[in-house]
């Protein structure tokens, strides 16, 4: 056991995995997480008076908590570079500063709410005209500045900051937190049941995966199990929402290159999934279909045999766009090493999904952090090392089969049974961890005695491909940059809350 | 093969879905609201801009969907545009969070007369989930900007957006 990972351990411990350091032992944390690159940061928040930290070791989550009854606790940011954009989230949104800390601009808090640290026991009031941004200064002679957005065509509002010299980018900056709308806010004191409506908003395209982390973070704190045939079907649901992923991903990015057709050609084949969707769950997007305790509605009579002949029409395509990814001149000569990010930044930034294991983060929650149903099926997980925007497309492509074999073998699977229990009422806490179409999502809630959420936070992986995106940028031309963020596509949605 | 890839393509029904009609209602409301601001007629034409104002992404992921085959906006003589300045129509989805007020207030502004204003999903209605919270402007899209056309839904299908657009264009025509 490492150093950092034996510190925590060694905390009293609340619930399983999950420890009480004391001020002494947050302290040496900072350094202990330096001598230690293995142990991954998965992020920070807090509640009133109280900080979180989520790490994770091996196979298992460690979460680490801290008392701040003076409002200030030790930064984690000089030892794990992606916790910067937490510790100014946790400064706007409870008004804990974190002491050291690299990074102390806000971001999601542009000073239009009506209060200041809205979720903190004393919310100031916001006064003044909303001051003007800070940006990073520039760096070097001749340089400009290239502001894009907030209003971006193909995009969830976000301003990107490109300092320019001729047209080779120095550096990306991303300004966040326009489409802030007070997600853990508003989820405090409702129901799991409840605030599983507001979770399924988080991020249209990762809502199943968000449904289903919040769900099981949900069932561990009331100590249940979701029945046996909703957990096949939400690996149903999940796959399927990756599939559309992928195919508007790699679309996407094929579009930014030129490459129309190709991205016609995923539409349509996005437009069949979601149209068998319909038939099989009666909604096109999967909102609100995964809850705490199982799912809300069943598959239809003449669901399963929609579903198979949509991938079948999908399978017959795989080919050309397969062709497309491995023959097409053009395309090689755009995609290979544009937006290239180092192996050990990647991992340093614990980057999850496709975005990562391009760049030899070789992690999927399915395989690495199992939960019910994965265990029991066949899984292959492609990899690469290059990081860059061709290995991210390659790879994407290389799921599709993965996920169209898993969504074949668990209808086959499929027994009759209820798809939804009650959840009982009562206090406790739980985690939620599920491979989401762009990588993994954490979900974290502690309930009341009344079975209310007393606190609860949403890690999606777009909270570690901005600063991936930050970082994959300079070196690039400033005509490669849509390109490169559509390689990635961070969703920005699901890290402004 | 050319041959039978050329045949397989000529003998391949179109992908587009037929065209569903507006409703007349709808169209009269807004043939009403329209007559007055259309003073410069534009033709059965209009460029729509997409703007998110902080939401899921469900609405937009619905209208983004639009352009492809099988709905085909273009045939219509509906498109998208990347810039408020080459727009007709500003079609808003998402929560109005108060933090893009500013931006969409600039938007509208530099939108050329006439303009229009659609506001896509239950968020940007002002009755979504997010409603009444810190964050968000009460009343959705509504509060910052001028309403013409409501499309509810949380989403709403694209066929539904489409309707709005089609009413949208009717209305501009009569």
């Amino acid at each position: 056991m490492s150093a950092a990972s034996r510190l925590i351990r060694t905390a009293p411990e609340a619930a399983p995995g999950h420890h009480w350091l004391d001020a002494a032992g947050w302290a040496a944390l900072p350094a202990a997480l330096a001598a230690d690159p293995a142990l991954e940061f998965w992020g920070l928040w807090a509640e009133p008076g109280r900080v979180h930290a989520a790490f994770r070791d091996g196979i298992s989550l460690l979460l680490a908590s801290l008392e701040v009854p003076e409002g200030r606790y030790p930064a984690l940011s000089p030892a794990r570079p992606a916790a910067a954009w937490f510790e100014r989230m946790v400064a706007d949104l409870w008004g804990l500063a974190a002491e050291g800390g690299t990074d102390s601009r806000p971001w999601l808090d542009h000073g239009r709410w009506p209060a200041t640290a809205p979720l903190s026991d004393h919310p100031g009031h916001q006064t003044g005209e909303p001051p003007q941004p800070v940006f990073l200064p520039l760096e070097g002679q001749g340089l400009h500045q290239y502001p894009l957005g907030p209003i971006l065509p193909g995009a969830g509002p976000g301003h990107w900051r490109a300092h320019v010299r001729g047209e080779a980018v120095h550096r990306l900056e991303a300004r966040l937190g326009y489409g802030h709308r007070g997600l853990l806010g508003l989820m405090r004191g409702k129901s799991p049941r409840a605030a599983a409506r507001l979770v399924a908003r988080l991020s249209a395209e990762a809502t199943v995966a968000h449904g289903w982390a919040f769900a099981q973070a949900a069932e561990a704190a009331a100590g249940i199990e979701a029945p046996p045939r909703a957990v096949l079907l939400r690996l149903v649901l999940a796959e399927w929402e990756r599939l559309a992923c992928h195919l508007s991903d790699w679309g996407g990015t094929m579009g930014a290159i030129g490459l129309e057709w190709a991205q016609v050609r995923c539409a349509m084949l996005r437009e069949k999934l979601l149209r068998a969707h319909e038939a099989a769950f009666g909604q096109r997007l999967p909102l609100d279909l995964v809850l705490p305790g199982g799912l809300a509605s069943d598959l239809t009579p003449e669901g399963a045999e929609a579903l198979l002949a949509a991938l079948a029409a999908l399978e017959e395509d795989l080919p050309t766009l397969q062709a497309v990814q491995d023959e097409h001149a053009g395309a090689q000569d755009r995609l290979r090493g544009i937006g290239g990010v180092s192996p050990a930044r990647v991992a340093a930034l614990a980057a999850g999904g496709v975005a990562g294991r391009a760049g030899g983060r070789n992690f999927d929650a399915r395989r690495d952090m199992p939960y019910q149903p994965y265990p029991g099926f066949s899984l292959a997980i492609p990899t690469a090392s290059s990081g860059d925007a061709e290995a991210r497309l390659r790879l994407r492509l290389r799921e599709l089969p993965e996920s169209l074999g898993l969504i074949r073998a668990a209808l086959a699977r499929l027994e009759p049974g209820p798809v939804l229990v009650p959840l009982p009422v009562g206090a406790g806490e739980g985690v939620g961890v599920v491979e989401g179409p762009r990588g993994e999502v954490l979900h974290w809630l502690a309930l009341d005695e009344a079975g209310l959420i007393r606190a609860a936070f949403a890690r999606d992986p777009g909270w570690m491909h901005v600063p991936l995106l930050e970082a994959a940028v300079p070196g690039t031309t400033l005509g490669d940059l849509p390109l490169v963020r559509a390689s990635l596509n961070p969703s920005t949605s699901g890290m402004d809350l | 093969m050319l041959w039978p890839r050329l045949a397989r393509i000529m003998l391949r029904p179109p992908a587009a879905d037929a065209v569903p009609p507006p409703h007349p209602e709808t169209v009269a409301a807004l043939a009403a609201r329209v007559e007055a601001a259309a003073q410069a007629r534009l033709g059965r034409s209009l460029a729509v801009l997409l703007l998110d104002s902080g939401g899921s992404g469900g609405c937009m992921l619905e209208a983004r969907a639009l352009a492809a085959p099988a709905y085909d906006l273009e045939r219509f003589g509906l498109r998208f545009v990347d810039s408020p300045r080459q727009a007709d129509v500003l079609l808003v989805t998402g929560a109005a969070a108060r933090n893009m007020s500013e931006a969409l207030a600039r938007a509208w502004t530099a939108t050329p007369e006439p303009k229009w204003v659609v506001a896509v999903g239950d968020c940007a209605g002002g009755a979504g989930p997010f409603a009444g919270c810190y964050a968000v402007e009460e009343g959705g899209v509504g509060a910052v900007l001028p309403l013409d056309l409501m499309v509810p839904g949380c989403p709403p299908s694209p066929a539904l957006i489409l309707e709005g657009l089609l009413a949208l264009l009717e209305a501009q025509a009569d």
